[in-house]
């Protein structure tokens, strides 16, 4: 093979984030155009719909129940300090439906849920699999990618919605214990302060948090390379890239829906 | 053997970062005919084929598969075009999540809808008889050979009725009696549905037994091309060497 001589627009590595972030918006692109047009692959849909949604209701659960108790348990001396010890509800329903409930979920959907798809993805990718179906007249990124980035946009909401509902029944069982509260005085007590925007608000987030873990999961799996190795790499960058990028959106939503709420 | 073309490749050049990998390659297959392209690991033989079936797109160079121009082809005429050509994978490629029968109904599910349940399965059995594997159709890859997955690859690709075949080393890590057997397949087949096919390979036994033509690849570019036997009739030491290392009966 012969050697080349090849000039850079800055440097090596530079030049390859760029291309790489070209690339990445490229992808996002082809997801929105794809999305909207059919055929559409309802059976591959409602499938991955199952396996991220279904699947993850026991973490979801278990996760959901342990954070209502363990919330609730941990916020009553500071409250009984003040005397607000009946403000518990009210306290635990707003920190897990504008923060805990939307932000817990997608970081364990990041890691549950984007994780799988990066080495599903990468494993057909390094096996040859998605050119086989590119090459037998198949549209793989549509059948493989649109569908889990739809499923994970509509479940993770589901899955939001779903934690934050266990979590307040695991705070219920705590104030239930210790001051015997009944279960629709509990209910009234906690929903009283939640406003129609605080409800929007986590469910925006839960769908870009939805959006963001399918995306990043599917352009790290589909680009795989370099064999196994490639697809841990897949796999370990879906969920690393994913969290950050939920950070990041939770500081820009929550400081939008801030200025929301004081205009 | 028509006069018409499959394929018609014109000064195709493609390298990756610094390495230049094809350079300059020029072939021809006609319809009906077996091309075996010969070369070492890492000569740019599967590139070749992925830039065929549209897999990889080239740096300059023109390239016609079955009457398409591959540089001004769209993606729904690529679609198209890809129900036409068969693409056995060196590893088989098989959906490791689907048993053997979904493996094979896949593509004709996807670009034949409007086939019953029972057209489906006539169908899919007809491949599976094709390469003698109906007995397997609920098994899933994992549970079949090395040889036996290379068969349901091709069977899969002949469920589309392909016009050109691309097979990727149809015969590396197989042992001895199973390369023949695929062999003979890819004879059978060309036979049957008079498909062209470029067959990539190191193995001359598959070279001389499937190709009607041979092409050596080296160095990105074919220094040889003609008949088994009129290729390794050559004294190039770099030819010779190739052939000394097989054995050929």
């Amino acid at each position: 093979m012969q050697k080349k001589i090849r000039k850079y627009v800055f440097t090596k590595k530079l030049d390859a984030f760029f291309i790489g972030l070209l690339d990445a918006s490229q992808f996002v692109a082809r997801y929105f155009k794809e999305v909207f047009k059919g055929p559409f692959e309802f059976a591959e849909f409602k499938k991955q719909c199952y396996m991220m949604g279904i699947k993850s209701l026991p973490l979801i659960t278990l996760t959901g129940l342990v954070t209502g108790i363990v919330f609730t348990k941990q916020s009553r001396p500071s409250l009984q300090e003040l005397g607000a010890v009946s403000w518990l509800p009210s306290l635990i329903a707003i920190a897990l439906i504008r923060a805990l409930a939307p932000l817990i979920t997608s970081l364990i959907s990041a890691g549950k849920i984007g994780s799988n798809i990066g080495a599903q993805l990468g494993s057909m990718r390094v096996t040859e699999q998605i050119d086989a179906m590119n090459v037998s007249g198949v549209n793989a990124f549509k059948y493989l990618v649109v569908t889990r980035v739809s499923a994970s946009t509509v479940m993770i909401p589901i899955l939001m919605m779903y934690f934050a509902f266990v979590g307040l029944i695991g705070s219920f069982i705590n104030v239930y214990v210790g001051e015997n509260t009944s279960f629709i005085s509990y209910f009234q007590e906690a929903f009283s302060p939640i406003s129609f925007l605080d409800v929007l608000t986590g469910l925006f987030k839960s769908i870009a948090y939805g959006l963001t873990i399918g995306l990043v999961g599917s352009y790290k799996g589909y680009n795989a390379s370099k064999g196994t190795e490639g697809v841990g790499l897949a796999a370990n960058q879906a969920v690393v890239i994913s969290m950050f990028l939920i950070f990041v959106e939770e500081i820009v939503i929550v400081q939008i829906s801030s200025w929301i709420r004081l205009a | 053997m028509e006069t018409e073309s499959s394929i018609i490749i014109n000064d195709l050049h493609i390298s990756f970062g610094d390495m230049h990998i094809l350079n300059g390659i020029n072939l021809t297959v006609l319809k009906g005919e077996n091309v075996v392209v010969l070369g070492r690991s890492g000569s740019g033989k599967s590139v070749l084929i992925k830039i065929i079936a549209g897999l990889l797109k080239p740096d300059s160079g023109t390239i016609i598969t079955l009457g398409k121009n591959m540089n001004t082809i769209s993606e729904k005429e690529l679609r198209e075009l890809r129900q036409k050509i068969g693409f056995s994978f060196q590893n088989s490629a098989l959906y490791d999540s689907m048993t053997i029968f979904e493996n094979i109904a896949f593509p004709l599910q996807r670009n034949a809808k409007q086939l019953t349940k029972v057209e489906l399965e006539k169908a899919v059995f007809g491949a599976l008889d094709a390469v003698g594997l109906e007995q397997t159709a609920n098994q899933m890859p994992s549970e079949l050979s090395g040889g036996q997955r290379k068969r349901i690859g091709i069977a899969r690709t002949l469920i589309l009725k392909p016009e050109l075949m691309l097979y990727d080393e149809p015969t590396a890590g197989l042992d001895p009696i199973t390369c023949i057997e695929i062999n003979n397949l890819i004879v059978e087949l060309q036979q049957r549905y008079n498909s062209s096919a470029i067959i990539i390979t190191h193995d001359l036994t598959c070279a001389k037994t499937t190709g009607h033509r041979v092409a050596v690849l080296l160095n990105g570019q074919f220094v040889s091309e003609g008949s088994f036997e009129s290729v390794f009739a050559t004294t190039e030491p770099i030819i010779k060497q190739f052939y000394d290392y097989n054995f050929i009966n």
